[in-house]
Order: structure tokens, then sequence, then C-alpha cells
């Protein structure tokens, strides 16, 4: 019996402790898309920044040495990625979903193009805190060595909060994203307001694909993103565009990540493969409970061409 | 004049511009662009062989392509036919095993009838969960990729594996008897004269039925289609069945032209190809066909690219991102080529 309660404690600290790990990129993507959302626009690309990010920061951290250059370079080619989408979608009849899917294909292959050679070459990885140093059981310990772009994630979302809310800035991203004609009467200048609004979401997208390679799986592989960037901007609906909600999201959807591979350290080996699909299935399931066709849903800007 | 010509000049312009970008970007990684064209060239159209492959590989390219454009023409954006590949393969897999020493004209159509069924299923619930939920069907089809890619792997590296196969799990084979033979003496393979069969028929149901004119009303206004009384609800969720068939069968055709079992090569990102084809197509089945073809070669050169110029294989991502982001800009030209040429504009 008390074996049994182990190992269910077992699966709920590994759980916690890959919630934590992988929940991490899921908090940035989220974060940077969140705020594109709330300037009107969706960037389906971010899952090519993602993986350009990843290859960026590692490449940068194995040229210079330092891991947290690299999670800067990350941000930045993040930027450069963001300003693109921008630009296209500032043309006349562009659709923002489909520049999204066209920037996902580039990203994606120039990441895998540049990256090639950086398979076999090893970066220095960011370094872990150990929170848990106060337990003596292992298994506490190893689910609290908590990266610092966690915490940094964590506060970004209480200051993205407050940005929306409290700063003039904050303001004139909602409004143009709320309605770009009012925006206009108001003297605003909207496509640059989206532009500033989407290179900043690339930043934090950037960065989010830096922690991939650079602590959580920690290393550089095409294999290494498998939609994280994709399920953020489903994550941002549930989320209700709000930044809190973003961050106790990411740590859900983190979770159901980790389950599989948490059920598979105790033994549970069945259904391995069925696990891996619990955070799209979650993800499909909150979207089918929270969506409706009658009316909008609360909170999201009124201009986003879709998301409803 | 110019005007009619649009829908051909501008695609033609936008693909000349983007292999040029794409001549800067591999000079700049140190590759001759001339030659990488050379090598393009002859890997995919230079030579009989070359040719082969490359209508090999455009046919399932065609069928997933009609995966994104028919919901496009009802205002849609599904990305989902990577995964109803992946369910229309491994349901094609399993009724070959199942219908094992039954007589191949039996099978080979059941086979095709139950990649068609899952698909459709696949990317109809899709179109039901938008229509009927308002669920965002660019995400949801999306997700549904991974949960396909996730259920297939349950399932061949689990109950349904051949124990014979250990670097790649998969199903038992469905045997040579139900292999789709290829056309005459040359090695290309039955699936590309279905490809060819679904545009047209596809091309011929939206463009010449009341069916298509009501998908393209609805597309073009779905207020006003539900004004005028059409069954918004049920042409989304026929579009979306239709078109995850289209991929299904892709599906049926690479578990039964090509690889003999299902396994993960059937999410080699044909799907995702497939929504290139179909924009840089504007989302006509007919002009599907070509542009099939032409990424089928883009597709069969890359190993030559990779030989003759030390390039990753990564290349043709780079490039089909490249012409996708210029097929996109290219948009913004219809309508503008005679004042883009310094031509008079005609009053409107």
């Amino acid at each position: 019996m008390s074996d049994e309660w182990s190992a269910i404690a077992g699966v709920l600290i590994a759980v916690l402790g890959g919630a934590i790990r992988v929940g991490t990129p899921f908090l940035f993507v989220s974060l940077g898309e969140c705020l594109t959302e709330r300037s009107g626009r969706i960037n389906l690309g971010l899952e090519g920044t993602l993986v350009m990010g990843a290859m960026t920061g590692y490449g940068v951290s194995y040229l210079s040495g330092s891991a947290w250059l690299g999670v800067l370079a990350a941000g930045g080619a993040g930027v450069m990625l963001g300003w693109l989408h921008a630009l296209l979608c500032q043309q006349r009849r562009v659709n923002d979903i489909a520049v999204g899917i066209a920037l996902m294909i580039f990203g994606t292959g120039l990441a895998f193009f540049l990256g090639k050679p950086l398979i076999q070459p090893s970066a220095p990885r960011l370094p872990a805190l150990s929170l848990g140093a106060w337990s003596d059981n292992p298994a506490v310990r190893a689910a609290l060595e908590i990266n610092a772009l966690f915490l940094i994630g964590a506060l970004l979302a209480v200051a993205l909060w407050w940005f929306f809310r409290y700063t003039r800035w904050g303001l004139y991203v909602r409004t143009v994203g709320e309605s770009a004609d009012a925006a206009r009467a108001l003297g605003l200048d909207v496509d640059r307001v989206r532009m500033l609004s989407t290179m900043a979401g690339g930043f934090l997208a950037g960065v989010g694909g830096s922690f991939l390679s650079l602590y959580y799986p920690g290393s550089w592989s095409e294999g290494l993103s498998s939609g994280q960037g994709l399920m953020a901007v489903a994550l941002v609906i549930f989320a209700r565009w709000n930044p809190i909600h973003c961050f106790f999201a990411s740590l859900l959807f983190g979770g159901a990540a980790a389950l599989g591979p948490a059920l598979q350290s105790v033994g549970v080996t069945w259904g391995y493969y069925l696990f891996n699909a619990a955070p799209y299935v979650l993800t499909l399931l909150i979207m089918i409970a929270t969506s409706s066709s009658t009316r909008v849903l609360a909170g999201m800007p009124g201009q986003l061409s879709s998301g409803k | 004049m110019i005007r009619t010509l649009e829908p051909l000049l501008i695609p033609v312009a936008a693909l000349a511009f983007s292999l040029l970008l794409f001549a800067v970007f591999v000079a700049a990684a140190g590759a001759d662009a001339i030659g990488v064209f050379e090598s393009m060239y002859r890997g995919a159209f230079g030579t009989w062989f070359s040719w082969q492959n490359t209508l090999g590989g455009a046919a399932p390219l065609m069928l997933t392509a009609l995966c994104t454009a028919l919901p496009a023409r009802i205002g849609l954006i599904v990305i989902g036919a990577e995964g109803a590949v992946v369910v229309g393969g491994v349901s094609a897999a399993l009724t070959g095993l199942a219908l094992q020493g039954a007589s191949p004209s039996l099978a080979i159509p059941a086979m095709a009838l139950a990649a068609m069924t899952a698909g459709g299923v696949w990317i109809g619930l899709a179109g039901a969960l938008r229509h009927y939920r308002g669920v965002n069907e660019t995400i949801s089809s999306l997700l549904l990729n991974y949960i396909a890619i996730a259920v297939m792997s349950f399932l061949v590296f689990g109950m349904l594996r051949d124990p014979a196969t250990l670097n790649k799990p998969s199903t038992y084979p469905i045997g040579e008897a139900f292999m789709l033979s290829p056309l005459g003496d040359t090695s290309i393979h039955g699936g590309f004269m279905l490809g060819i069969g679904a545009c047209i028929l596809l091309w011929l149901l939206m463009r010449h039925t009341p069916f298509g004119f009501a998908v393209d009303i609805a597309g073009g206004n779905m207020r006003a289609a539900r004004l005028v009384g059409l069954p918004v609800g049920r042409l989304v969720v026929i579009t979306c069945l239709l078109a995850g068939a289209a991929a299904g069968l892709a599906g049926m055709v690479e578990v039964a032209a090509v690889h003999g079992r299902a396994n993960t090569s059937l999410n080699a990102g044909y799907g995702y190809q497939g929504i290139l084809v179909a924009f840089l197509a504007r989302h006509n089945p007919l002009a599907i066909i070509p542009v099939a073809i032409l990424f089928g070669g883009i597709s069969a050169s890359n190993g030559l690219l990779q030989r003759d110029h030390e390039l990753p294989d990564a290349t043709g991502l780079v490039l089909q991102g490249i012409i996708f982001i210029v097929i996109l800009v290219s948009e913004a030209w219809y309508g503008r080529l005679n004042e883009l040429l310094g031509t008079k504009r005609p009053t409107a």
C-alpha cells in the first residue's frame, strides 16, 4: 500500500517539476502571443520563432561561451521575425493567420538550415537554482531545480498585466486591439503599435525557444519543438488574454506534457505515446468547452479576425 | 487584358521573385547559386528518372493541397492535412490487414474508402467544431495533427507492431497483392492518377455545380449566405469532409503505393507542403495539379542539392518558406497590376 502511495506521490512530484520545466517555454511564448493579440493580430509564426530562438540561443551561447548572451540573441532573432510578420501583415489583403503559417515554415527551415553545424557541439547551458535544497528527498530536489528564466517569466506575467492595466502604452495597445478606427481617431499609428507589439512578442517567444536549447531538454536538435509555439496560441485563448492567467495555463500545459514521462519513470509504460497527446487533447477540450458559436469570448480583443 | 491574365502573371512573377531571393540566400550561405538551380532542374525535371520521382512526390501533395483549398473556399483556414494523412494511412493499413486473402479488387477500394472516411471524419470534426462551437479551425486542425501522430505511434509502437521492424516500427505489410500498381512500365505510382482525378472531380464540383456555387457564396459573405437561406453549417461540414477525404486518400496512397505498411513515414510533411501548394494555386483545384508537380520537383531535387552542394536538407524548407511569404505579399498586387506597370487604369 505504502509503495503505491509513494509511487503516486512520485508521479505528482515529477508532474509538478515537469510542469515548471516544460511550462516555461509555454509561459514565454504565451506572454508574447498575448501581447501581440492584445494589439489585434494573431501571430501563428511564433512556432517558427521558438525554433529560431532555440537555434540562435544555442549558437550564440556556443560561440560566446555565455548562455545569457544566447538568451538575448534568441530574443533578437524573435524581434526580427516579429518585424517581418508585422511588415507583411501591413500589406493590403494579407491575412495574419496565413502570414503566420508562412513564417512558421520559414523560421523552422531557416533554423534547421543554419543550425545544422550546431547539432554536435555542446554549448554552455543556463544554470539551475536549487530551491529544493531544504528537502532530503531527491525527487523533491529534482522537481525544484528551477531555472531563473521561469522566475523571470513569472515576474514578466505580472509586469505585463500591470502594463496593460496601468500604463499609457498598455492603453495604446489595448485600444488598437479593440478598435483600430477608435485608435486612429485618437491619432494613434495603428500599424506602428502593432509592429512594436509583434516585435516585443517575438522577443519573448525567442527567449522561450532559448530555454528549450539551453536548459531543458538542453541541446539543439531538429525535433526540439513539438508545436509549443502553436499550442501557446490556444493557451492565450484559454487564458482569456490575461497575462496572469497565461502563467497558470502554462503550468497546466507543462504538467499535461510531463504526465507521460512521469508515469514512465515509475514503471507505467502502457500508453506512453497516448499520454504524449495529453496536452493537445487538453487544449482541444478546453477550446471546445470555452468557445461559443454565438457570443464573442469574454476578454477577446475586438480586432482579432479569429479566435472566435 | 492584363486584368484577365493576373491570376497567371502574378503567381509566376511571385515565383520568379522567390527564386531570386533564394539565390541570394544560397549565395550568402556560400553556395554557387547558378549551380544550385542547375542541380534543382536536373533533380526535378532533367531526366525521365527525375520526372518519375517528381510525379510520384506530387501525388500526395495534390491530395493534401485539396485539404486546405476546399475549406479556404468557404473561408476556413485548415492546416490539418498532416493528421488526416496519418489517420487515413493507418486506416488503410488496418483495412488491408483485416482483408488478407480477399480479392484485391475488393480490398483496394475498401482501403481507399476506409482512408477517405477516416480523413473525412478527422477534418469534418474541425469544420463541425468551427461551425457549431465556434472553435478556431486553424488551431483545432493543427492540434488534431499531433493527436493523430500520437495515436499512430501508440499503435505502431504497440499492438500493431510487426516485430521484424526494428529501426522504424511499422505495422505488418499489407502484402504485394494489395499494392497499387505503377502506371504502365514507369515507376510512377498509381496514386498520381488518383491525385489528378481528385483535383479534376473537385474542380468540377466546386466550379460547375450548385453546391460549389453555394460554397463560394458562403465563403464570400457568410451572413449573405445565411440570409438567402443557404444551409451554411452543412456546407462547412461537407466541404471539410471532402477535404479530409482527399488527404486521407493521400495516406492510403502512401501505404498502398510506396511503403506497403503504415509507419512514421506518413507524417513526412506532405500535409504542411500541401498548405503552400493550395495557397500558390489560389485554392483552385485545377491549378493545384501543376503547382503540386512543381513542388514534387523541389522535393525530388533535395537529395541532389545535398550531394552536389553540401547544402543541409532544410534547404528545401527555406525555399518553401520564401515562396510562401512572397506569394502572400503578392496578394496585394491583384487589381493593381495596371498601376504597377504604369498603364492607365480604367475608371471604375
